[in-house]
């Protein structure tokens, strides 16, 4: 077993325990540390991916923006225990059917997609794929996609505007 | 190498985790939080894909989605907060003004 392997499925387990512990934490902060650890093994494997750029960004603004601001808003509004409540008739009658159809459609595709790549992989010359550098991701960043990455900019000035105009108090 | 079919199994895992939480949990900032590992979860597959097609575009987008989620977590988290001000809970079942 190579080690490239080994970190995926290291990364891979946590990243699941993570999501499982999310769902089934009672506090809304344990449930916050879960969503943290998902994101640092999903930046573990950006990195495994060649994505180093990405893996950066993932930690900084998930990781650190994004999961500081939950956890600042669950420290402002005091939240407890949370009520469970049973199942709706929606969920245990649609909802279960649904997701294991849904499950084991992607399963379906991954087999048959995975056999035609490997026949692919066997028949022809396959480039093997090389990391994508920040240099060139940059690169495509501001050249063919510079109008929405100056559009973001308009996005995040919205956003501010709105958080600020929905958390103030009404004079 | 790992294959990428194993990274598209654990993103369609996450991902369906994610909709469990959000299904399942009452509350209001739990939901949210399972909507951004749904986020994450696409995040996983386009960088896989972009890295096994060796094409950057993926990586951009995967950039975009930060981007935009950053900006969702600022508008919703703040109307999470009107929410809890003005029905003095985060249960999503005491929002029901607008439920069928």
């Amino acid at each position: 077993m190579s080690v490239p392997l080994l970190v995926f499925i290291a990364c891979g387990a946590l990243a699941i325990l993570g999501a499982i512990g999310l769902i089934l934490a009672r506090e809304p902060v344990h449930s916050a540390l879960s969503l943290i650890l998902v994101m640092i093994a999903l930046a573990v494997l950006y990195l495994l991916l060649g994505a180093a750029f990405i893996a950066a960004i993932q930690i900084l603004v998930y990781g650190g923006a994004i999961m500081v601001l939950f956890v600042f808003v669950i420290m402002l509004l005091n939240a407890g225990e949370e009520v469970r409540t049973n199942l709706s008739h929606l969920a245990r009658w649609a909802g279960i059917p649904l997701a294991v159809f849904f499950l084991l459609e992607v399963a379906y595709s991954m087999v048959r997609e995975y056999g035609s790549r490997a026949a692919m992989a066997a028949g022809g010359s396959a480039a093997a794929p090389v990391p994508a550098s920040t240099t060139e991701l940059s690169l495509k960043l501001f050249t063919d996609f510079v109008l929405p990455f100056e559009l973001t900019s308009i996005l995040i000035l919205i956003a501010v505007l709105g958080a600020i105009v929905l958390a103030k108090k009404e004079s | 190498m790992v294959p990428i079919s194993y990274y598209i199994i654990l993103s369609a895992v996450l991902f369906g985790l994610g909709v469990i939480g959000f299904v399942f949990k009452r509350n209001i900032i739990t939901i949210f939080m399972s909507i951004e590992l749904m986020l994450n979860a696409v995040n996983l597959a386009f960088v896989a894909f972009s890295r096994e097609f060796n094409q950057l575009d993926g990586l951009v987008f995967v950039f975009f989605v930060i981007v935009v989620a950053a900006a969702e977590a600022a508008v919703g988290l703040a109307i999470v907060m009107v929410i809890a001000r003005n029905r003095k809970s985060l249960n999503v079942e005491d929002v029901n003004l607008l439920k069928f």
